[in-house]
């Protein structure tokens, strides 16, 4: 008795998630419908121009989701060196007890709340980033970047070194007995055969950055215009949703297309989620 | 079975709102410091009631005044068209009140030696025709154009009166705050902003519109254009404890509040 009530709340528990996600998926998806069909999907998706609240408003998002991937790319650019660097050298390289010295400074860096991360980006490195390069503005896509792609580390660099780390010992010894040194080893033999686990990795941590709220909020600047260089202050889509959606009319064609945006955003990280599982199942084959 | 739960489960959720005198007031984050000052003062005066007050927007406010979800809905802007029908159709009739003024300043970095920009200028900076400081008589460097979220009631008003029609420029940088204006404006050397008198503080420059200072005294006559009202609404017209508490909010103690969190008392 005791035993199957057990299992029915557990079940009942597991059930629950996959009733938020459905309740979540379907109301973004009723609120957010109605700019579709009265904007026209291509006019929202591709349009240009953001200027929701002027007359006639104007709703495309083309360059919301182009800075939303340019900060991501970037984010990864600079989190994937350091993130797989870092992994290498804990697994590998580092005697046992440094590594237990290192291994929580890195993990730690992923339990700083976002917000902390957003305000040493606005009120340290925006203005620094300002001067080294001489620009009228350090609140842009290449601070924002930087700050993601610091955020992103410890995620690819603990995936990785578990990848790493699951390496068969086989392998690397029968590596060393042909005569490879470490190096070698590392490149040819560990690294390939622990490529899918930096892979996920790297999609976690895409979608880590590219679902990020406050940090760009605080340090992306937000402009709307399309992006043309690294240094200019752009809007991605997490961005227009959280500091549009409070003063908005709710019910209006406004609060329709932000919810529209978390319907592209949803649908981009369903298929970033996607990709992992099925880089996941192949590498487990 | 399943008809018990559901009113179950509405008892639990709605229990807060329908069994208690207690007062709840939602909406714009501007006038949020005044909202929350005045509920605090008044329950110090009226102990046996409960005010509970959260931010969220304008927007939201409105919807859940709409939605019978709050008894007060902050604005920082008037309601609008779409909003007042939304409410009729559910049986609300939001009732207005206007609360207090607000001015907005406009402000450059410190190193900046501007001294006063007209309306004119101060358009064609925001809409993209000046796009350097040196066509206004300063140093030659571009002017990074700093401007609230395209929903912020501050943005409304100044795009009513300043852009009048215009589309802010597209690389305009739209902030979701008064404070990270202030911030972004300290730090960034050829910038100009624009922000609520609540939030001036030294290490920003507020400039004259067409030769008049932004001040409390210069709003209340008249001459300072840039200002708003700022309202709280509420369904039909006040009752009870809320009446109480809106006329508390209107008296000399309440519009002192006002002054003390920063904006402009109604006189």
């Amino acid at each position: 008795m005791k035993d199957k009530m057990f299992k029915y709340i557990t079940m009942l528990t597991a059930i629950l998630s996959v009733v938020f996600l459905f309740g979540i998926i379907i109301s973004i998806f009723t609120e957010g419908f109605s700019v579709f069909s009265k904007y026209g999907f291509f006019n929202f998706l591709f349009g240009t121009s953001w200027h929701p609240t002027h007359e006639p408003a104007e709703m495309g998002i083309f360059g919301l989701i182009v800075s939303s991937i340019v900060v991501t790319i970037g984010a990864l650019i600079v989190a994937l060196p350091l993130g797989v660097g870092s992994a290498i050298y804990l697994s590998e390289i580092a005697n046992p007890k440094l590594r237990e010295i290192l291994k929580p400074f890195i993990e730690l860096l992923a339990s700083i709340p976002s917000v902390i991360y957003g305000l040493f980006g606005m009120a340290f490195l925006a203005p620094f980033i300002r001067k080294v390069f001489n620009l009228p503005i350090g609140l842009n896509a290449f601070s924002a970047s930087i700050i993601l792609g610091i955020m992103v580390i410890p995620i690819i660099s603990s995936i990785s070194e578990d990848a790493f780390s699951s390496v068969s010992k086989h392998l690397k010894e029968a590596s060393y007995a042909l005569g490879a040194n470490k190096i070698e080893t590392i490149f040819r033999v560990i690294f390939p055969s622990a490529k899918s686990g930096v892979l996920t990795g790297v999609l976690l941590g895409f979608g880590r950055a590219i679902g990020e709220t406050m940090v760009v909020l605080m340090v992306a600047g937000g402009s709307t215009a399309m992006f043309k260089n690294i240094f200019q202050p752009v809007r991605p889509m997490t961005y227009a949703i959280a500091a549009e959606m409070g003063e908005t009319v709710v019910g209006g064609m406004h609060y329709s297309a932000l919810f529209g945006i978390a319907i592209i955003l949803f649908i981009i990280t369903f298929i970033s989620n996607l990709l992992m599982q099925m880089i996941i199942n192949k590498g487990s084959n | 079975m399943k008809k018990t739960l559901i009113m179950l489960l509405a008892l639990i959720l709605g229990a807060g709102f329908i069994f208690s005198n207690d007062i709840s007031i939602t909406g714009s984050t501007t006038v949020f410091p005044i909202a929350q000052m005045t509920a605090e003062m008044y329950m110090e005066i009226n102990p046996d009631i409960n005010i509970s007050v959260r931010g969220g927007g304008s927007g939201v406010g409105i919807a859940a005044l709409m939605n019978g979800q709050t008894n007060i809905a902050n604005a920082s802007r008037p309601i609008k068209t779409k909003e007042l029908k939304i409410a009729r159709e559910n049986g609300v009739d939001p009732f207005e009140i206007i609360i207090a003024m607000d001015g907005i300043a406009i402000i450059i970095n410190p190193s900046n030696k501007i001294p006063n920009l007209t309306f004119e200028q101060l358009k064609n900076i925001y809409n993209g025709k000046i796009i350097n400081w040196k066509e206004l008589g300063g140093k030659s460097a571009p002017i990074v154009v700093i401007s609230r979220d395209y929903s912020s009631g501050t943005f409304e008003v100044f795009k009513t009166l300043v852009l009048e029609g215009d589309k802010v420029r597209d690389d305009a940088l739209l902030l979701a705050s008064n404070k990270a204006v202030v911030t972004t404006v300290a730090n960034t050397p050829g910038a100009i902003g624009y922000i609520g008198f609540g939030f001036l503080s030294d290490k920003v420059k507020a400039v004259s519109v067409g030769n008049v200072m932004p001040s409390e005294e210069t709003v209340n006559n008249g001459t300072y254009k840039l200002a708003r009202a700022l309202y709280m609404y509420t369904n039909g017209k006040p009752k009870g404890e809320i009446k109480d508490y809106l006329d508390y909010v209107l008296s000399e103690q309440g519009q002192q509040i006002v002054e003390k969190v920063g904006y402009i008392s109604l006189q």
